[in-house]
């Protein structure tokens, strides 16, 4: 059902955990649906994610795309990650089964959802001290 | 690689010695057992052996024992044909939450075509209690169909009892066996059902053939129309070798049934035990004593079906997950939530069915890979992180 590649990114996904320091976090989904994905991101003074971290409830396409898209998102720029796309997380997964297209969407969701939280509150707080 | 069968209530292996006593129907005694010359004899005689050794297990007559092409088959035919061979009784069905796709989904045909369905509820075990029944059930109802056993959760249903409630209302019984035979003594007498599915390749027999029980005087229309096969009842050229091969399977399955049971649920008992002993938060899905002895399935909170799954079969180790992606539905088991169980833990459910080849050092090396599995998946997860946040 799965490529390689997906099979390879669920069964030794990276940046999986907690990020005790992170300045931005992000949840969406829900336990009904069966799919939640969290994120976590210490992102820098330059708007740069310094570090990125997720926990993913879900299959293994919610796992891999969470694994896949953390790590794309690594060292760039807050910018850059608002632009990253579902369709880019799979192609570089290399595709994934019709019915699990879904799951891809959620990456992006968690990553635009921890994005937007940072800048409303981390920033305001800043711009507030 | 280890490699570790566990979904034997999916399939199982065609036995050895039912595979040679099907070879030579493909190949020397090929002819159609419809034919009056002496190949088509040949095949004719053994058909009409099979039928007459499969009705002698059963305890009923010959001329009950309908070929199908499997345990579907068997079960739209007997409620298709019922429903509209019975609609002048009344078009009102009664069925349970917990049925197999094959009935649910005939059931939403006939709701389709102006049929009234009702879906009987099960406790919190996944038993269709009688008193159920009683409380629809009416003058209109032509059929009731429950199944003999539940294929995810294992949970043997009170036949017996729901067959004389619909007797007393002038209803036919239908009961979908696909899990049962082979894997518990069924009584087709005691019992007392009028027409009864099930398929070969659930007993070590070959896919693609079933058989519809039909007791004399019960007359379902047809649902295959074609030639003059199987009292003319069901179409199409009998498939010779497969109903060799499931009077062969059958005759041995119930020739072992006492040893193959006490094997299967020790095994079974001794994977449960060792999966409540070792991981916490885990729910035994369906009933303890009710049960198949085949049938383990677990609720693993906090985790999602699927990714178990595919974490198990990286390991070697075939199971089933009802639930989410893996079937291609995005749906929670509509089983397990008939049950009451929540949808994120249906969600997390997973159906482990043993078999007579499976040996303790198996589900040894199974309860040690599953251990590890679900406590790598839970330190994924947000929601255990919020559970274990909860609780400091």
């Amino acid at each position: 059902m799965y490529n390689d590649r997906v099979v390879k990114e669920f069964s030794n996904p990276q940046n999986v955990g907690e990020l005790k320091d992170a300045n931005a976090v992000g949840t969406v989904g829900n336990a009904v649906c069966g799919d939640i994905m969290k994120i976590f991101m210490k992102i820098n003074e330059n708007d740069v994610i310094e570090d990125v971290s997720f926990q993913t409830f879900g299959c293994a396409a919610a796992i891999a795309t969470s694994s896949v898209a953390t790590t794309m998102i690594k060292g760039k720029t807050v910018e850059e990650a608002l632009k990253l796309t579902n369709k880019q997380v799979i192609d570089e997964l290399g595709g994934l089964p019709p019915q699990k297209l879904h799951c891809s969407v959620l990456a992006e969701e968690a990553i635009k959802e921890a994005i937007n939280n940072y800048l409303t509150e981390y920033k305001n707080k800043k711009n507030k001290v | 690689m280890k490699r570790i069968y566990l979904d034997y209530s999916a399939t199982t292996p065609l036995s050895p010695s039912v595979l040679e006593a099907m070879t030579p129907y493909f190949t020397e005694h090929f002819g159609n057992a419809n034919s009056m010359h002496a190949f088509g004899q040949e095949g004719a005689y053994a058909v009409d052996s099979a039928r007459r050794k499969i009705a002698e297990l059963l305890g009923v007559k010959p001329t009950e024992i309908y070929f199908t092409s499997g345990g579907t088959e068997s079960d739209n035919w007997a409620l298709k044909g019922c429903a509209s061979a019975y609609s002048s009784k009344g078009k009102h069905i009664i069925t349970s939450k917990i049925e197999h796709a094959a009935i649910i989904s005939s059931c939403a045909q006939l709701e389709q075509e102006g049929y009234k369905v009702t879906y009987l509820p099960c406790d919190n075990n996944g038993i269709v209690r009688p008193e159920y029944l009683e409380e629809v059930i009416d003058d209109e109802t032509s059929i009731v169909s429950v199944m003999l056993a539940n294929n995810e959760i294992g949970t043997i249903q009170p036949i017996k009892e729901l067959c004389e409630i619909a007797h007393r209302h002038g209803a036919i019984f239908h009961t979908d066996a696909v899990q049962a035979i082979g894997s518990i003594p069924v009584d087709v007498n005691e019992l007392g059902v009028d027409l009864m599915s099930f398929s070969g390749h659930k007993f070590y027999g070959p896919k693609g053939i079933g058989v519809l029980y039909i007791k004399s005087g019960v007359k379902p229309d047809k649902l295959i129309a074609g030639g003059h096969q199987e009292r003319t009842r069901r179409g199409g050229t009998t498939n010779v070798p497969s109903v060799v091969g499931i009077s062969k399977a059958l005759e041995d399955a119930l020739a072992n049934l006492d040893k193959n049971y006490k094997h299967i649920k020790e095994l079974r008992d001794y994977f449960v035990a060792g999966v409540e002993k070792n991981i916490p938060h885990v729910v035994y899905n369906g009933d303890r004593e009710r049960r198949l002895p085949q049938n383990a399935n677990f609720a693993f909170e906090f985790i999602e079906g699927e990714s178990l799954l595919l974490t198990l079969d990286l390991n070697g180790i075939a199971c089933s997950s009802g639930s989410a992606c893996s079937s291609g539905s995005l749906e929670p088991s509509h089983v397990l939530l008939a049950t009451g169980l929540p949808v994120e833990k249906a969600h997390g459910s997973i159906r482990f069915s043993f078999g007579k080849d499976t040996t303790k050092e198996d589900v040894d090396y199974v309860l040690d890979s599953l251990i590890k599995a679900v406590s790598k998946l839970r330190n994924m997860s947000p929601l255990y992180a919020e559970f274990i946040g909860g609780k400091k």
